[in-house]
């Protein structure tokens, strides 16, 4: 009697032992050897694989098939009934620079001024912000974090959703953004006269050619002089590489007018790499933008349609619309108001319910946004030798209810937690309830 | 003479107040009916007459000259409610005062608004159209029927539905104290300003007890005290007349207004936003409050700061009655897919989830025994959806309210405006979501200095 006392006290306080250890722990991300098996694998670029093996090693996906040996020593997942995606790309947030909305001194998205083109998101992108973790554990493993503000906001980045300073987690591109100038009253809130607008896209748009006009003549004297330039002139020495055609311009434009004159302006200045961003009158001018081989990243699609006079689901049509006429299409969330960005695949799951085809969508993003960056080699994709950039899930990604239960980001297994989940933990049974005594 | 024409005048108010509302008969036939309150009923047809269900039942024979819509693979669900909109009103602020609670936003309704059209094509036909947040106190508001088409004010209004009014706790009424330098400017100021409210309008009533009870008194010669429609209606919420909606979102303001009702003796209380409801699920369930939820919003100030997208599934766990609203022209189009994301947070099932945007509003809105589920003697507010309607697949095809299709998709002619304004001459475009932030400051922006500030 007394024995089993002692062995069931001891095992009581070795649980509780257990307990504290585990509850003391603060989740960590896990580096190693991961092989997840029996997953259905939506490859994107190669099909599905049904009952497939994924290893990832390295930090890179170093096997995927149905017949896949493990690897000593290998972390093994079984993924029985879920499906594995590649990480989603988000082509239009502001995770980092953003922490709380309205108070100006917690939020580092727009410097003073309308010419900011060396402004970088890469050296404020804070990599602790409340929104990362609970982005990355819905499956969005890379964003691209955007300035806003003025003509020229600054320089975009492309980052992966973990990682301890901005080194760490750069993903591989930059890009400069411009808002073109809008020539539309920009809602019932836009209380401007009608002069008072014309007066000031035209402004916007004899600024935005002076500063193109100035960055050739500086890229001529800089190839000139031999990288020795004219002094210091940090705006144009930003510019260099989108004149050079090594980096895109990303140009925020939605109104078809605004398309129209755009697509003019890129033409006439014969600028090589375009991204257009926003783009929601795009299906008015699809087969333009298609024409003039233009990409866009387009949203948010769970959106108002721009005007009284559009059929109401308009936005949600407009990527599977424009993806028709030919142009290449990746789906954003731009939800930076709300810090959603994690609602990225139901952006997709919109447009397909209003006529994108379901792969498309996929690719819109994956590998699309993925290819507009230039980082095809490494993300967008479940492929041999990629990045290890990968969630499971129990379904549809698309679909509502679909639950995540585990997310790779470039190797590392990341604990499934955030402010968000922590509060569930702690207030769905509150303790004490209703009664402290 | 005199009286004839009271007659004629009281016959026509009323006819302004009710005979131009349609109403529809129609056959549904062989969906899937998720009736929310008696479970899914497989291969059912619904029939409304004169604008009520009144059959609902397998293999119902269509009543001569009834129109009979084809369900067959399709969900028939009951129409999507609304607890917090700013939708059909041309202002929402009053903003004059810490109390405004003589204004209404009956006085400001506009069917003209497309956004209605829009609401409708997202299966919602009730909503609650809710005065701002701008004042601790606001105004009066109105519940309407998305009868898109009338060019009456008084035809949207839903017959019969309670009064409500909207109070606010927060930054909001808070910021504007600051900006006006009144109170208040803090939340205790918040709580300061109701309770002197309450005060005051409970002195007037005594006031008014005394001389109605001394008018009866022969021989009584005093005057009666200056009437207030302020204090009235402040009266009227401690009668229990009116359902008071509370805009707030931190867990203290939360509990402060459960102890200020529990002492004034006040019962019938939403919490609008309720962010940290969770927080203090336990007290608002106790108090027998309910709670008009976002479904994930969250970051855009502080007091959202900590909230959480499992916020709906807490409080349902925990006995709050509880809604997922819109306060957006954008959400107020796809609540069926807010109320899905309970799903994703919390694991609730599909009638809890379905719940949220129907039965559970109506609730809040003291309009359950005539909307909110498909039962027989309710009103025909109802949407055919292709697909599930909390898939994310799920697509509304024809939305009917009092039994007139006032929305079919196949039918849509893009352009479904009542009205063009002939000087609109610019380009008019909005190039986000409308879904960034509360709305509830909507007609304060030019206090803020920009156009485009993020407290609209």
């Amino acid at each position: 009697m007394k024995k089993i006392q002692l062995i069931y006290g001891l095992a009581v306080a070795l649980t509780c032992v257990i307990i504290v250890k585990v509850e003391a722990q603060s989740p960590k991300a896990k580096y190693g050897t991961f092989a997840l098996v029996n997953g259905t694998i939506e490859t994107v670029t190669q099909g599905t694989i049904a009952s497939g093996t994924i290893i990832i090693s390295n930090g890179k996906i170093s096997a995927v098939g149905t017949n896949v040996p493990i690897p000593q020593g290998a972390e093994v997942i079984n993924c029985n009934g879920s499906r594995i995606y590649p990480g989603m790309i988000d082509g239009g947030t502001k995770v980092g620079l953003l922490e709380i909305g309205n108070i100006p001194t917690a939020t580092d998205v727009t410097e003073s001024g309308e010419i900011n083109p060396q402004m970088k998101a890469l050296t404020a992108i804070n990599p602790n912000a409340t929104v990362i973790p609970i982005t990355r554990i819905s499956g969005v493993t890379t964003v691209l974090t955007v300035p806003d503000g003025g003509l020229l906001p600054g320089t975009a980045a492309l980052i992966n959703l973990h990682g301890y300073t901005s080194n760490q987690m750069y993903a591989g591109f930059e890009g400069i953004k411009v808002n073109f100038p809008n020539t539309g009253r920009k809602g019932f809130f836009d209380r401007r006269t009608d002069d008072e607008i014309k007066t000031a896209s035209e402004k916007a748009l004899k600024k935005l050619n002076e500063v193109w006009e100035r960055a050739v003549q500086y890229h001529k004297v800089d190839s000139a002089t031999k990288g020795k330039g004219i002094g210091y002139y940090p705006e144009m020495q930003a510019m260099l590489p989108v004149v050079r055609g090594k980096m895109p311009l990303m140009i925020e434009v939605n109104a078809q007018k605004d398309i129209q004159a755009a697509l003019k302006w890129v033409s006439e200045k014969k600028v090589k790499k375009v991204i257009f961003m926003g783009v929601t009158d795009g299906w008015r001018e699809a087969e333009a933008l298609a024409k003039a081989n233009i990409p866009v990243i387009t949203g948010p699609v769970i959106a108002i349609p721009n005007r009284d006079y559009d059929r109401y689901d308009q936005i949600y049509a407009n990527p599977g619309m424009m993806k028709k006429a030919g142009v290449k299409v990746a789906i954003r969330s731009d939800e930076d108001g709300n810090g959603n960005y994690r609602n990225l695949p139901y952006h997709a799951g919109f447009a397909v319910a209003y006529g994108m085809n379901k792969e498309d969508a996929l690719k819109a993003i994956t590998i699309v946004p993925a290819e507009l960056f230039g980082v095809d080699d490494r993300l967008g994709s479940i492929e041999v030798g990629k990045t290890a950039n990968l969630f499971v899930c129990n379904g549809d990604i698309f679909e509502t209810k679909t639950q995540v239960s585990h997310v790779f980001i470039e190797g590392w297994m990341m604990p499934m937690v955030s402010r968000q989940t922590l509060l569930y933990d702690e207030f769905l049974k509150r303790e004490p309830g209703l009664n402290k005594h | 003479m005199r009286k004839l024409f009271l007659l004629i005048l009281f016959s026509s108010l009323l006819t302004s107040a009710w005979a131009q509302v349609e109403r529809g008969n129609v056959l549904i036939k062989n969906g899937t009916v998720l009736t929310i309150t008696k479970g899914i009923l497989e291969n059912t047809d619904v029939l409304v007459k004169d604008g009520k269900i009144s059959q609902v039942a397998k293999n119902i024979a269509a009543p001569a000259g009834v129109k009979v819509i084809d369900a067959t693979g399709l969900y028939i669900m009951p129409g999507i409610i609304d607890a917090h909109s700013h939708i059909a009103l041309d202002v929402i602020n009053e903003n004059t005062n810490a109390i405004t609670p003589e204004v209404s936003t009956a006085d400001a309704i506009n069917p003209f608004q497309v956004i209605i059209y829009r609401a409708l094509a997202g299966g919602c036909t009730v909503s609650h159209a809710l005065h701002g947040s701008a004042n601790s106190i606001g105004g009066q508001s109105i519940t309407i029927k998305h009868r898109y088409g009338t060019y009456d004010p008084d035809v949207m209004k839903m017959e019969g539905a309670p009064r409500t009014i909207k109070f606010a706790l927060g930054e909001n009424p808070t910021s504007h104290g600051r900006r006006d330098g009144l109170q208040p400017q803090t939340r205790m100021g918040v709580e300061f300003v109701i309770r002197a409210a309450f005060t005051e309008a409970k002195a007037y009533t005594e006031k008014w007890d005394a001389y109605n009870k001394s008018k009866l008194v022969k021989g009584f010669r005093g005057a009666p005290p200056a009437y207030s429609y302020r204090y009235e209606t402040l009266a009227d919420i401690l009668k229990g007349k009116i359902i008071l909606h509370c805009h707030s979102y931190r867990a203290d303001e939360i509990n402060m207004m459960l102890n200020v009702c529990k002492d004034l003796g006040i019962k019938k209380l939403v919490f609008q936003h309720t962010n940290e409801g969770f927080k203090v699920a336990p007290e608002i369930a106790a108090a027998g409050a309910m709670a008009s939820v976002f479904a994930d919003w969250w970051q855009y100030k502080l007091e959202v700061y900590f909230s959480t997208a499992y916020n709906a599934a807490i409080l349902v766990r925990n006995g709050v009655v509880t809604s997922i609203n819109s306060d957006s022209p954008d959400l107020i189009r796809h609540l069926y897919h807010e109320a899905g994301k309970t799903q994703k947070y919390g694991g609730l099932n599909d009638e809890e989830a379905l719940s949220l945007i129907t039965i559970n509003p109506a609730k809040q809105l003291g309009i359950e025994n005539r909307v909110g589920s498909i039962e027989v003697g309710k009103d025909g507010d109802l949407v055919i959806f292709k697909n599930h309607p909390l898939s994310i697949y799920g697509v509304p095809q024809v939305t009917l309210v009092d039994g007139i299709v006032r929305f079919d998709r196949e039918k849509d002619q893009a352009d479904m405006r009542l009205f063009a304004d002939p000087k609109e001459a610019l380009d008019v475009t909005l190039h986000k979501s409308g879904h960034d932030h509360d709305n509830c400051m909507q007609g304060t922006e030019f206090l803020f200095g920009s156009f485009d500030s993020d407290l609209d």
